[in-house]
């Protein structure tokens, strides 16, 4: 009984390894870096010289715009890809006929198999002035300017995160009992309030779950905004790659490296605690 | 020009694509991913098939079959590399980037693996302050000959008596603009900046780099373009803060933006200026008779160069005359060596682009080392940005 539990937790220890030494690695090891950057000075020549001072900290109103514009784009962008994903996921797990299903997801899926950059550049031609707008001049609505613009910018960041956001939905709606459906409409409830009583409540997690994921990894974005937006937006994103690869400031951007870890962390523990609050004392899991 | 001119150079529309092809088939690692802000297109890694055959001549010192080398882009003519490849086995790993403070990033976080790296003039002091360059092994460049070239253009790579690069061309920065969008002829940065808030609203756009951005703003004003003063720089801020509503983008990668008809008007560097105006022809290329910047690209090795052997000989094979005439015909930018002008047609000595009259280029100043490492202008272009 006892070599039994002993070769169970060491059976345990060893799964765990592997990842539990990559976490170790590449998470742990890595912020422990960037928080020892972070109360460090920039050296004369830019770059970290070793220092102990929370002169970093106090320095963060001097980003206040990029913090805001970006707590102003990631739930936009995210309730933005809500508006587009839901209805996708909603035929995909009720209403597409069950040979076409594995078939939509996989066109759902396959475009992230190229790389988001390569995704984004061709949006920026698609958008320019030889893309769509020659088009529309060709049929009289002249000087119409889609690149650079806010537009743009949540197009790129709609197309690009849609997938994240369409698979939570549909899991969650597929796992949906459809006797509940018939429940509902047998009691009497119209096929509106049987959507929101009953569908969409029940698929509620899913939806948590993606706005959570798109919405943290918006936190970091800047590659869209930059390539669609014309670099005139900073986000915080845009800062941060700014500070360690152009003016080399690497211990005020491992500070706010730490500060946007700090607020994802807030972020999530909010969305968790209004899904649950919301679904009915239900847990979401985020992964 | 003639016709093989045109081929050999990097931008034309196919190559672009295949440009584009290489870097999504090669594999992007997350810190090249990140390169990529700087210029937009920047990092793309075309990597080279790798040779297994040395050539004799190459022999006696072992230069390894592959080497990487950190450069600008569109800014070699990919045939060099391949007869490089041809002649000594070692296959060449471009790397492409955005500014020269993103490869002192890298070469400061250290393993970067280049073997050979373009730096331009004002930051060869800093390389060399911090211990990331050495001094060159002039023996290994017998192809490199000093008394050829130009001293305006030279000087920042030796500190001391001690050459720590060499040069690979030299250029300005003005300005291009499309003359049938914007017909009224310009010739000074306050007629840019003035053109930016009126008839180009919305159509122009500026470096995502503060040396260049900020300098050109203090000369709206006369200033320096290296002016560190406080009272300057905050001229050059409100002017600043005050043009952004207008820009269509603020971005180092101005080429297809221009190409598009989308921008108007851009600041420029020459060789950019070359080809958009040589594809182009209605894209003017100005310098601003107020002054601005003028340049000089350096090769240097790293310290820490993984196949200095390949370095060096890469080096030397780039400083022949023959060879490098190929290379400053593809990308478009004036070369310091006399050997290298005296091959060069007619044409391209003649194109005021490349090659400006004396009294355009007096007023111009080399950028400071200085300026580039200042933290008050990293800030000032944070919030001019952020704006």
């Amino acid at each position: 009984m006892r070599g039994n539990r002993f070769r169970h937790n060491l059976t345990t220890a060893m799964l765990l390894g592997p990842a539990t030494a990559w976490l170790v690695v590449f998470l742990v090891l890595p912020f422990i870096a960037i928080a020892v950057f972070s109360v460090g000075e920039r050296a004369p020549e830019g770059g970290y010289q070793a220092a102990f001072t929370f002169a970093q900290y106090a320095n963060l109103p001097a980003r206040a715009a990029a913090f805001w514009n970006t707590m102003v784009l990631a739930p936009i962008g995210a309730l933005a890809c809500l508006l587009v994903a839901y209805p996708v996921a909603y035929y995909l797990a009720l209403r597409a006929p069950q040979r076409w299903r594995l078939i939509l997801l996989a066109l759902v899926v396959i475009p992230f198999w190229t790389s988001l950059l390569m995704r984004t550049y061709a949006w920026m031609y698609i958008l320019g002035g030889r893309g769509i707008p020659a088009l529309l001049s060709y049929i009289g609505f002249e000087d119409i300017r889609l690149i650079n613009t806010p537009g743009a910018v949540l197009l790129g960041i709609v197309y690009g995160y849609l997938p994240l956001m369409i698979l939570p939905i549909y899991v969650s709606l597929e796992r949906l009992d459809r006797r509940l459906l018939e429940a509902s409409a047998d009691l009497g409830a119209t096929p509106l309030s049987t959507f929101l009583g009953v569908t969409l409540k029940l698929s509620l997690p899913g939806v948590m779950t993606g706005f959570s994921l798109v919405m943290i990894l918006l936190l970091g974005e800047y590659l869209i905004p930059t390539l669609l937006g014309g670099g005139k937006v900073f986000f915080i994103g845009n800062a941060l790659v700014d500070l360690f690869l152009q003016s080399r400031n690497w211990p005020f951007g491992s500070a706010i490296a730490i500060t946007l870890v700090l607020v994802s962390v807030v972020v999530l523990i909010a969305a968790n605690r209004i899904s649950t609050r919301v679904s009915g004392a239900r847990r979401v899991d985020l992964i | 020009m003639s016709k093989s001119y045109r081929d050999g150079l990097p931008i034309s529309p196919k190559n672009f694509v295949d440009q584009l092809m290489r870097l999504k088939r090669g594999s992007i690692g997350r810190r090249d991913f990140l390169g990529l802000t700087g210029l937009g297109i920047a990092t793309a890694v075309m990597a080279r098939e790798i040779g297994i055959m040395p050539t004799p001549a190459f022999a006696a010192e072992s230069l390894g079959d592959r080497m990487s080398i950190a450069t600008w882009p569109n800014y070699h003519d990919p045939a060099t590399f391949e007869n490089f490849k041809k002649d000594t086995g070692v296959a060449v790993e471009v790397n492409v980037f955005g500014s020269n403070e993103e490869m002192l990033a890298k070469l400061q976080a250290g393993a970067s693996g280049w073997s050979l790296f373009v730096p331009t003039n004002y930051t060869i002091s800093t390389y060399k302050k911090l211990g990331i360059i050495e001094p060159l092994e002039m023996a290994k460049l017998p192809n490199f000959d000093g008394s050829q070239q130009d001293p305006r253009f030279t000087g920042e790579g030796t500190i001391d008596a001690v050459t720590y690069a060499v040069p690979k061309n030299w250029g300005t920065t003005g300005f291009a603009v499309n003359t049938k969008k914007l017909t009224k002829p310009m010739t000074s940065w306050k007629e840019f900046w003035d053109t930016a808030m009126a008839e180009g609203d919305s159509r122009t756009m500026v470096h995502d780099y503060q040396l260049t951005t900020i300098g050109n703003a203090l000369k709206y004003y006369g200033y320096s373009f290296n002016s560190l003063k406080q009272d300057e720089l905050a001229k050059a801020e409100e002017l600043l803060l005050k043009v952004k509503p207008h820009l269509f983008a603020v971005s180092s990668d101005y080429q297809p933006g221009m190409r598009a008809g989308d921008a108007w008007m851009t600041m420029c560097w020459t060789n950019d200026g070359a080809q958009l105006h040589r594809d182009i022809p209605e894209i003017a290329y100005v310098l601003g008779k107020e002054g601005g910047e003028i340049w000089t690209d350096f090769y240097a090795i790293p310290k820490d160069a993984p196949n200095k052997p390949a370095g060096y000989a890469l080096l030397n094979y780039l400083m022949n005359p023959q060879v490098a005439v190929k290379e400053h015909l593809a990308n478009g930018a004036p070369s310091t060596d006399a050997r290298v002008n005296k091959l060069l047609p007619k044409e391209v000595l003649d194109n005021p682009i490349l090659y400006p009259a004396a009294d355009l280029l007096t007023p111009l100043e080399f950028g400071a080392a200085a300026t580039l490492t200042d933290p008050g202008r990293a800030e000032l272009m944070a919030r001019f940005k952020s704006a």
